[in-house]
């Protein structure tokens, strides 16, 4: 089974992220950048089926030259390769031309499942799996907090408001993770070297069979207008618990007129 | 006037909050269609109507409520195609964003998620990054679609009688490849749903234990709230991850916020910085939580949180 973990860098959600004022895209350079977390469990999960049911992983990252680092601290975890798909024409990219760029890149590679993380920490959009799936006409499995493979048929179980929802499907397939499927491991010595050795293939655009004026800017299907800083929330009042605090904090709903 | 889609979101045969706040909505930009996929339409009529839908589009049935949300995107694009709408709007949930990316693909049309706003010229307003920026963005290729969060506006009624139009539903097997074969609802008791409840309660890890969590469902209880958790809390196994607030869990934006034991690292703040009042009671006074807290109390949860308790119960 060949399987082909989508990757995303995105600027670390424990510091300060902003957009450019320029072009009102994310200030990726002066960001501190990380693997997208909800990532990180796709890598093992689909590590873990490696392991049981043999195959390959394949890691996709589209992204600029930085990403490369990402992808590296990927394959420390086990990966056998990876593909990076970089163009300067994908900058300004919205979501439906990037989902176009990597469902290409996935036809390209042949992959019998796809995992992914089920969002990203810097959109959050929640839509790129679907889009995939959608593209390759290929099932989508999505938001899985369990994922159960027997030969082509896979099982997983769904979050959802209300519960879960058992889902089932046959390769190919997309499969995208939440944080509750798994512990992912941390890169061994052994594995941050071996990484610096994987074979990492560079795509362009043109290589994917799309021309630039599908992607980026030009071929953009949504625009942001403005963008400005929320005022940070101001602390209110502070107070020690004493023997009332209890009370005190019902005093308090009561002005509000929660109680 | 020109018509207005809505993707109506409902669970057991009810309209969740959210579809009364998109029809809200929809009523400030044209004449407003429900859309109905899977379920069944009859059962939510009146409260569409009741909420100013003039129009209610049926899809039903075994093909739609057996799959995942491929057969429903497809429903969708061929009624945009046909009824040419001037904007589509669903919840900002997960099949809610889910069909809205596979029609985004199919029109090969722009779409915008959480929005909490949206203007007569189809700009919304977004908040990102853990809530500290604000982002106005619009659809530049097609018609606005449109996924709204819910608790963005206050539903208002405004009674329509809705006429029924049975919508057929013509699928291909590509939509029918994900197949739900069981539905199971874990029990949460009778406590709104936590994205969108008016008050959301949370638990972090100092509740110390899932035994615990019970002081946390008891004051959910008496102010009618939600029960939240953190990631700490949830990673803990205290409390199940369909509660877990933060940048990997729920987003909430509640009128009220009560954080209990929760310390307020970022992963939390940027699931919960947009509530409207924020109440917080932790040991360490220097926790970061009480940089956002309105009213914040210094001490041991364990005491305050019965005391609490127990007072409000005086006052019912």
């Amino acid at each position: 089974m060949k399987i082909v973990v989508l990757v995303k860098q995105v600027p670390d959600s424990g510091a300060d992220r902003n957009l450019r004022s320029d072009d009102n895209t994310v200030d990726r350079a002066s960001a501190s950048n990380v693997i997208n977390e909800m990532d990180e469990y796709a890598i093992e999960e689909a590590l873990r089926l490696q392991e049981a049911h043999g195959g390959e992983v394949v890691i996709l990252t589209v992204g600029p030259d930085r990403a490369t680092e990402s992808i590296r601290k990927a394959l420390s975890m086990g990966p056998d390769s990876a593909v990076h798909v970089v163009d300067d024409a994908l900058h300004g990219s919205c979501a439906v031309a990037t989902s176009k760029v990597l469902a290409a890149a996935i036809a390209q590679q042949g992959a019998d499942l796809v995992i992914c993380g089920a969002e990203s920490t810097d959109g959050r959009v929640q839509v790129l799996p679907h889009m995939i799936a959608e593209r390759l006409g290929i099932a989508a499995l999505t938001g899985a907090r369990k994922l159960t493979v027997d030969g082509t048929s896979l099982t997983i179980e769904r979050q959802t408001d209300e519960g879960y929802e058992v889902v089932t499907a046959s390769t190919p397939a997309l499969v995208s993770v939440w944080d509750t499927i798994n512990d992912p491991r941390y890169p061994s010595f052994k594995g941050i070297m071996a990484a610096k050795k994987k074979p990492l293939q560079t795509l362009s655009l043109g290589d994917l069979g799309i021309a630039a004026g599908e992607v980026g800017f030009d071929g953009a299907t949504s625009t942001v207008v403005e963008h400005s800083k929320r005022p940070p929330r101001q602390a209110g009042n502070k107070i020690d618990a004493g023997d009332d605090g209890g009370s005190k904090l019902v005093e308090y709903l009561a002005s509000e007129k929660f109680v | 006037m020109a018509e207005v889609l809505v993707v109506v979101e409902a669970s057991q045969g009810v309209a969740k909050k959210v579809t009364l706040e998109m029809l809200t909505l929809a009523r400030t930009l044209g004449d407003v269609s429900a859309v109905v996929l899977g379920g069944s339409a009859a059962a939510l009529a009146d409260k569409l109507g009741e909420f100013g839908a003039s129009k209610i589009y049926a899809a039903e049935g075994e093909d739609l409520d057996g799959y995942l949300v491929a057969g429903k995107a497809t429903v969708l694009a061929a009624l945009i195609q046909r009824v040419s709408p001037a904007a589509v709007l669903l919840a900002s949930s997960q099949e809610g964003k889910e069909i809205a990316g596979r029609v985004a693909v199919k029109l090969d049309n722009g779409l915008l998620t959480d929005v909490v706003a949206l203007d007569a010229d189809g700009v919304g307003t977004q908040v990102v990054f853990a809530g500290s920026t604000i982002v106005k963005s619009k659809v530049s290729k097609g018609l606005p679609i449109v996924t709204v969060r819910p608790n963005s506006l206050t539903p208002t009624p405004a009674p329509a009688t809705p006429s029924v139009e049975q919508v057929e539903v013509a699928l291909t097997d590509k939509d029918k490849l994900a197949k739900v074969v069981e539905r199971k609802v874990e029990a949460k008791g009778a406590r709104p749903e936590l994205a969108e409840a008016s008050i959301v309660v949370s638990g972090g890890r100092g509740v110390g234990s899932a035994d615990n969590f019970k002081l946390v469902e008891e004051l959910a209880d008496l102010l009618g709230g939600a029960v939240g958790a953190s990631r700490a809390a949830v990673d803990s196994g205290f409390y199940p991850h369909q509660f877990q607030v933060g940048q990997t869990g729920k987003t909430v934006s509640p009128q009220l916020y009560v954080a209990l034991g929760i310390s307020g690292a970022i992963q939390h703040r940027a699931g919960m910085q947009t509530s409207k009042t924020i109440i917080a009671v932790n040991k360490d006074a220097e926790a970061p939580i009480f940089e956002l807290a309105d009213f914040g109390v210094v001490g041991d949860l364990f005491k305050v949180v019965p005391q609490a308790a127990e007072e409000i119960r005086k006052r019912k």
